[in-house]
């Protein structure tokens, strides 16, 4: 049962597989384990950007192809939900109709710019899909009669999803159903069941395509695949896997804007996590967005400590500053692009019993 | 007996996952035109390449005058005095066929005779002079490209297929070419198809089928034994006749 | 068989200026914009050019190209911080004695911290263009902390020329001091390009090099070493880019390097990957558009380039100037 959930393509590593336990278990239970508002958003965030990062991996680690319009289609999830639910009402037709409009927007824009670009080198695909990302982000933000500029969409959802509804009249375990927790099993399912297909997908023949592509073009051509019609089906798919996660994340913040969805931090921060968790292993984007989540929400915490520690040394306090975080990551990032090409989950499969 | 110009033994060329050379084992004697023949596919490029650092042998040894060029970085072995014209001929298109000259001479502007010399041997450069190379017809550019690498003299010439894709009057400019050639004391390594030209030049010849050498001897010897052309070279002759 | 020259690409410039003349409806506002975009576009080519020239050599895309603008600047903001006084000083000549420093030291960091990236970042991945574009991107987001590291995280307002700053009549159209330095500096550093490239014999080897790097090789000659100069210049040319932006917007970020990426992107795709002219042509079409839209449709403006560029590679695919390759 779990290794046909699982596609057949176990963790392969015991601790591995002890860790992805660990987060899913976290997860499923974090509403009664970690209670509290911000560790509930903390859960909820990671569940989005294991999708997200995953839909990513499925580009970058099975495809090859280096894409930084990814956060665009994690937008258009976000204002899809948030236009049809600010201007149609807050009712689950509308949020339906604002979700389909998003996803085939997204399928529609994957589809050009893959026909358009992928069919030249990595390097120009790049450059590509970083102009049109930026692109859109001055759309959303001068189109602020539909998308709100740079202030974003605030927006209500069905009231069974706000924190005011009681799902249950007593506490269960200490905790208060409501809403809010309705809310996190919402996006915490949706997330975990589109990973699983996302690891379907490139655990099918399609997806042993996409690595025969990988890793060698020119052989894969000439055994009369079309390369580039693979390379923009994926392309399409990890926009519409995206796009959901976006769709999540709106759900959940009841807010979009271009900050939460659009920016090229994030952009930036998809990459850290599916570099350091492991390119070409789905399971890294598991580890690696769960990593950087609790790193952007504690390491700063940890960075404090450390430079209180440091202080009066030269630089070092500078270095260890909270806020510096991201240096470390990225230094992380560097080494990882050189020595550890699998990340995080390469290295524990190298040291399988 | 004198060191050799140029010594190959066991050389073994990989490219990528394909195992190209085999142990390839020759010399070229000090002075006088070597021919380098074989079918297509045979490894002769890969040979020279080889030869220039432009790919490394993975075991094995070359040897340009006694010393060790294996692991030699390609421009230390053209300071060694090694030219190279390859298969592709080279040529920068966008520069001038002036500016393609002046960059093969390394140690400064060529001297008039030099160049008048070159000249003699190849007279359209003169014509051309300032065209942008990429204009040039492909007879010409052969030209341009064999000029390049005897602008300066050189101790070791290698040279692929210099007269691929020639009218037979140019192949025939171009063997009078050599035969210049051949009176400085510049050592010729060269590799063709066309049958004509490799026995009214060849001194001495190499044959090379899958990755090996498979023969090696006097040109005139091989020119003589029609059997053992047949054998080593097959069809790949007559269709270059 | 004279060496031609595309003239194409340049007289659309010329067009597009021409273009915008009855659009506009008014000579003196056309001429500020047309100056406003020609600073703008000299700039922006001062940031583009030394990208588009390592990878027409190298082929190399270094995504984190910007944080060499991004330090540039804040080289120069620190010695023009501590020359405030010559800043301030209604003389042109007082400003210039700051300015030239603050260029000379932005050069020097710039490169310096060039040499080291291609070095230490770079030379590992040559060839490898899924790991150059990550690689370089991871080098983006390290040096981008760094900068936070040692010049703090908040924006820096930088000096400001008195005597540039501020605009002259011209006929009846204002046209603004610095932007006749920009273009004055920009035109120089590209007469001073075009010359080495063309007239010398290192420009010789590096457009050979460009075409078939390993002939360039084969005739003797260690690119290795052309590569890290052309590199070293090219970050170079960044961190003087970035000097005249940073004086341009009148404050810094650390992440300025990254957002005028997006346009240079633009530019040297426009351009065609690896050629200086046509990096030099697409600055100049992207700056002087930017302009007229601003005025003309101020929505566009933002988007202008990407429209631009759409337009250009359905017109010629590789670019204006195609490199061969
Ligand atoms: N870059 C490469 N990648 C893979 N295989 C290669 C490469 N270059 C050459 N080969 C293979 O190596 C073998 C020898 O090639 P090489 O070019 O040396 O032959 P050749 O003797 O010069 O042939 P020709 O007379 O056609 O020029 C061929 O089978 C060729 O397919
Ligand atoms: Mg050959």
């Amino acid at each position: 049962m779990i290794r046909s959930l699982l596609s057949a393509d176990p963790p392969g590593s015991r601790l591995l597989a002890a860790s992805l336990l660990a987060v899913l278990v976290g997860l499923a239970l974090a509403p009664f384990v970690f209670p509290g508002a911000r560790s509930l958003d903390v859960a909820a965030r990671v569940a989005v950007f294991v999708l997200l990062a995953a839909s990513y991996d499925l580009l970058l680690g099975y495809t090859g192809i280096v894409s930084f319009a990814h956060t665009m289609f994690f937008g258009i999830g976000g204002y899809g939900i948030g236009i049809a639910a600010a201007s149609w009402g807050s009712g689950w037709g509308s949020l339906a109709a604002g979700s389909l409009a998003a996803l085939a927007c997204s399928a529609a824009i994957a589809f050009a710019v893959g026909l358009l670009s992928l069919r030249v080198r990595a390097i120009f695909f790049a450059m590509i899909t970083l102009a049109v990302a930026a692109f859109f982000q001055i759309l959303a933000s001068q189109m602020s009669w539909l998308t709100g500029g740079e202030d974003g969409l605030n927006f209500n959802l069905p009231s069974v999803l706000s924190p005011g509804t009681k799902l249950v009249a007593a506490p269960v375990l200490g905790i208060d159903l409501n809403g809010r927790v309705l809310s996190y099993y919402l996006v915490f399912g949706c997330a975990l069941a589109l990973f699983l297909v996302l690891l379907r997908i490139v655990n099918s023949p399609f997806g042993r395509v996409l690595l025969a592509i990988r890793e060698n073009e020119f052989r894969a051509e000439a055994l009369g695949y079309r390369t580039v019609v693979y390379r923009t089906v994926a392309n399409c798919l990890g926009a519409l896997a995206a796009t959901c996660a976006g769709l999540l994340y709106a759900l959940w913040l009841r807010y979009t804007g271009p900050a939460t969805t659009l920016s090229f931090d994030i952009m930036i921060d998809i990459l850290l996590m599916v570099v350091i968790g492991g390119m070409g292993t789905m399971y890294g984007a598991v580890l690696g967005a769960t990593i950087f989540v609790l790193a952007e929400s504690y390491l700063r915490d940890l960075l404090r400590l450390a430079s209180d520690a440091t202080h009066g040394v030269p630089l070092l306090p500078a270095l260890l500053h909270p806020d510096r975080w991201l240096l470390w990551l990225g230094v992380l990032f560097v080494v990882c692009v050189y020595y550890f090409p699998h990340g995080i989950v390469g290295r524990l499969r190298a040291r399988r019993p | 007996m004198p060191e050799p110009m140029l010594a190959l033994s066991g050389v073994n060329t990989r490219i990528g996952q394909y195992h190209i050379l085999q142990g390839v084992a020759f010399e070229v004697p000090r002075g006088g035109l070597t021919m380098l023949l074989g079918r297509n596919g045979a490894g002769k490029t890969t040979c020279l390449r080889t030869i220039m650092g432009l790919w490394r042998a993975s075991a094995g040894s070359v040897r340009v005058e006694g010393r060790d060029t294996t692991r030699l970085p390609t421009p230390e072995l053209a300071r060694l005095g090694v030219a190279y014209v390859p298969e592709n001929m080279g040529i920068f298109a966008g520069l001038t066929v002036r500016e393609n000259m002046l960059l093969a001479a390394r140690a400064g502007p060529p001297d008039e005779k030099r160049l008048e010399w070159v000249f003699g041997l190849f007279p359209a450069l003169r014509k051309f002079w300032n065209a942008l190379a990429g204009n040039l017809s492909g007879g010409q550019k052969q030209m341009l490209a064999v000029a390049r690498a005897i602008i300066e003299p050189r101790r070791l010439l290698l040279v692929d297929e210099p007269t691929k894709g020639l009218a037979p009057a140019i192949v025939a400019n171009m063997i009078e070419a050599f035969r210049e050639l051949k009176r400085t004391d510049t050592t010729i390594l060269v590799v063709e198809q066309n049958f004509q030209f490799a026995t009214s030049l060849g001194d001495s010849v190499a044959v090379m089928d899958s990755g090996r050498i498979v023969h090696t001897g006097a040109m005139a010897d091989l020119a003589a034994d029609e059997g053992l052309q047949q054998r080593l070279l097959g069809l790949s002759l007559d269709a270059h006749q | 068989m004279k060496p031609r020259f595309d003239w194409i690409p340049l007289a659309l410039v010329a067009l597009v200026a021409a273009a915008a003349l009855p659009l506009v409806a008014s000579a003196p506002i056309w001429l500020t914009l047309t100056v406003a975009g020609l600073a703008m576009g000299m700039m922006i080519f001062m940031m583009a050019s030394g990208l588009t020239l390592v990878f027409g050599l190298m082929d190399v895309m270094n995504f984190a190209h910007g944080v060499f603008i991004s330090i540039g600047a804040y080289a120069a903001t620190s010695v023009l911080i501590a020359l405030r006084g010559a800043m301030h000083a209604d003389s042109l000549a007082a400003n210039l004695a700051a300015m030239a420093p603050a260029a000379a030291a932005a050069i020097a960091v710039s490169g310096i911290l060039g040499w080291l990236f291609e070095r230490v970042v770079i030379r590992p991945v040559y060839g490898e263009h899924l790991k150059q574009i990550l690689v370089t991107m991871g080098g983006l987001i390290v040096f981008e902390q760094l900068i936070k590291v040692v010049w703090g995280p908040d924006m820096i307002a930088v000096p400001r020329p008195q005597a540039l700053s501020g605009s002259f009549i011209l006929g009846q159209a204002a046209i603004e001091r610095y932007r006749v330095l920009a273009v004055v500096v920009g035109l120089a550093v590209f007469a001073a390009m075009w010359l080495l490239l063309n007239r010398t014999r290192l420009g010789m080897l590096i457009r050979a090099g460009v075409e078939n790097a390993e002939m360039v090789e084969s005739l003797g000659y260690r690119i290795r070493r052309l590569f890290v100069g052309v590199f070293v210049a090219g970050s170079c040319l960044a961190g003087l880019g970035g000097t005249m932006w940073a004086l341009y917007q009148e404050s810094i970020t650390a992440q300025m390097g990254m957002q005028v990426m997006v346009v240079i992107f633009i530019v040297v795709i426009i351009g065609g990957l690896g050629s200086v002219g046509g990096c030099f042509i697409g600055a100049l079409l992207v700056g002087l558009l930017a302009n007229y839209t601003g005025y003309l449709a101020p929505k566009l403006a933002l988007g202008s380039n990407i429209l631009l560029m759409v337009l250009v590679l359905m017109w010629r695919p590789r670019g204006l100037y195609p490199v061969g390759r």
